[in-house]
């Protein structure tokens, strides 16, 4: 009945939920408007509770979270990159939670050990797809000025969405038909929200696509410095 | 009776006949006698110009130091020093911002918007607690604010859940039962720290330092120096003075720093078996009011941070208002 937990599969979806949390935290006190630093944090909260299952599944949640270094970590490029402005913070977002929606969905219906969290999770996922779409039918049809910024951030972030399908070790899902589907719905997302769909490539020429490997890029070894200096100056502390 | 009928009655006209010239006099007699018989003043009855003033002024400063109060602990949730810590400093975050939420809509319900408010906060013309300019310079200060800059101000805000108007009272009751665990956490942060390593007791001890006498500040000047009290103590907006409850907040403390191995900073703190309650030293007024007039150590940064956020948010709250703008019509066919 125990089934063994693929620990590739617990640190990939785990880093992915563990990063991005870290990502969202650091827009507390700097959001555009009150009820987003709620939302904002609301999400970080979700993505923090699903990191922990997570993290637990595969070892100690503190040691994994603190004491590896950047290039063990296996989260998607796509989650470490910078907040940039909001319009970046929601595109990341969009991508993110709609990518995280199709693997849930799938996760939660199979029987495999990550069927429990993926139940829950999915419903938690559901609001921040929800939030992101909102908002990036906000920006991409709201100003000239927030378009130009919304289509920005899409095309920047974009050459990191081929990674989100990359096939994980231990994890059992349809992952072509899975980015059918996130395909479809970004292009209706952003057809409603005004925007073009960037037709770059959706992986870059050398390292993008590589998270799940190890390899990340510049702004994660900053992020991991600031996240783990404390709890690595205490050898051995309890907090 | 005769009180709460007359108040209901000052109501009814205030209401249906804002526009008619009423008989002010009636109606001051009215809302005086509901106070008196601690009935609870609703947005729509009549009230004092001056109330109105000093309660759009109490809760918008009440809103701005949550909203401000945000940033010194915001300051560590990206180096908590485990996954737990970092939850509970987010959700602790978020629920200040849910604070400000409940607290400008108080404010609202006295006919002043929440952007108003936030001009004369990024203006200058309004305050905020001034605890907030102090800066959280290690992990153990995220414990101190909790225990004991969330202790004062629970010590300060319970009595406004019994606050005479009804919108600001309602509000305070959700509010304090989330600074309660607030303060909790911080004790429980502290206590882990106490007993940590060498090292850590000492963080925590001197984050207790540092934190303790701003702490015993923010419950105002000394009675005898208190602008706004008499007449708030008169509206029943306020229940006790600055310096009751002041007391009242040394006394909770001083059992808790022993059970946490901490030492207050102050060397005339000591049981005075007379009065039942602690003696402690004199408080550097000096220091509470140049922070108050902006020389603390984060005045400039705070306020500058809170404008920066909200300038860099503009096209965001611009691109939603025409959004909004654009689709209206959409979204009311959609709900009829």
């Amino acid at each position: 009945m125990t089934a063994t937990v693929p620990a590739t599969a617990a640190l990939a979806l785990g880093d992915d939920a563990l990063v991005l949390s870290h990502r969202l935290g650091e827009w507390a006190g700097h959001a555009p408007v009150l009820e987003e630093e709620v939302a904002l944090a609301n999400i970080a909260l979700d993505l923090l509770g699903q990191a922990r299952v997570l993290l637990s599944m595969a070892g100690d949640e503190d040691e994994l979270a603190y004491l590896r270094e950047e290039r063990a970590f296996r989260n998607l490029q796509l989650v470490e990159q910078s907040n940039g402005d909001f319009a970046q913070t929601i595109a990341r977002q969009l991508y993110f939670s709609t990518y995280q929606q199709l693997l849930y969905t799938e996760l939660a219906g199979s029987d495999g050990p990550f069927a429990p969290l993926a139940a829950k999770a999915v419903k938690e996922v559901a609001y921040h797809r929800d939030h992101a779409e909102l908002w990036t039918l906000r920006l991409g049809d709201g100003t000239e000025t927030s378009r130009e910024r919304m289509q920005r951030a899409c095309e920047a972030l974009w050459r990191f969405t081929g990674e989100m399908f990359q096939p994980v070790e231990g994890l059992d899902a349809d992952w072509a038909g899975m980015e059918a589907q996130w395909l479809r719905s970004m292009t209706d997302v952003l057809g409603r929200a005004t925007l073009a769909v960037p037709e770059g490539p959706r992986t870059g020429a050398w390292s993008a696509g590589a998270g799940r490997q190890g390899l990340h890029t510049e702004p994660f070894g900053r992020m991991l410095a600031e996240m783990q200096h404390l709890h690595r100056s205490h050898p051995g502390a309890s907090w | 009776m005769a009180t709460a009928a007359a108040h209901r009655t000052a109501r009814t006209d205030a209401d249906g006949a804002r526009t008619a010239v009423g008989d002010t006099a009636e109606y001051e007699r009215a809302f005086d006698a509901a106070v008196a018989a601690d009935e609870r003043i609703e947005p729509r009855d009549w009230m004092p110009d001056a109330y109105r003033a000093t309660l759009v002024r109490q809760i918008a400063q009440h809103a701005h130091s949550e909203i401000i109060g945000m940033q010194p602990e915001a300051n560590w949730i990206t180096r908590a020093p485990s996954l737990r810590r970092k939850a509970i400093l987010m959700a602790k975050v978020q629920d200040e911002a849910g604070h400000g939420l409940y607290l400008y809509s108080a404010a609202e319900t006295l006919g002043t918007g929440r952007d108003e408010l936030l001009d004369k906060l990024h203006s200058g013309r309004q305050k905020y607690s001034s605890i907030f300019n102090y800066p959280t310079l290690t992990w153990a200060d995220v414990g101190a604010i909790g225990w004991l800059v969330d202790g004062a101000a629970i010590t300060n805000q319970v009595p406004l859940c019994r606050c005479s108007y009804g919108p600001y009272a309602r509000a305070m009751v959700r509010i304090c039962k989330e600074e309660s665990f607030h303060q909790r956490q911080g004790y429980e942060l502290l206590l882990a720290l106490s007993k940590g390593t060498e090292e850590q007791h000492a963080m925590a001890q001197d984050a207790v330092n540092r934190w303790w006498w701003p702490s015993l500040m923010m419950f105002g000047p000394p009675d005898d120096e208190s602008q706004h009290s008499a007449q708030s103590m008169e509206w029943k907006i306020k229940r006790h003075s600055n310096d009751e409850l002041r007391q009242r907040f040394v006394d909770i403390c001083v059992p808790q720093a022993e059970s946490l191995g901490l030492t207050l900073p102050d060397p005339d703190l000591r049981w005075n078996e007379e009065r039942q309650q602690h003696d402690f030293g004199t408080i550097d007024w000096t220091e509470f009011w140049e922070v108050l007039k902006g020389n603390g150590p984060c005045n400039e940064q705070r306020i500058t941070q809170r404008r920066n956020a909200h300038a860099e948010g503009a096209w965001v709250r611009d691109a939603a208002a025409a959004y909004a703008a654009k689709h209206t019509g959409e979204t009311g066919a959609k709900q009829a």
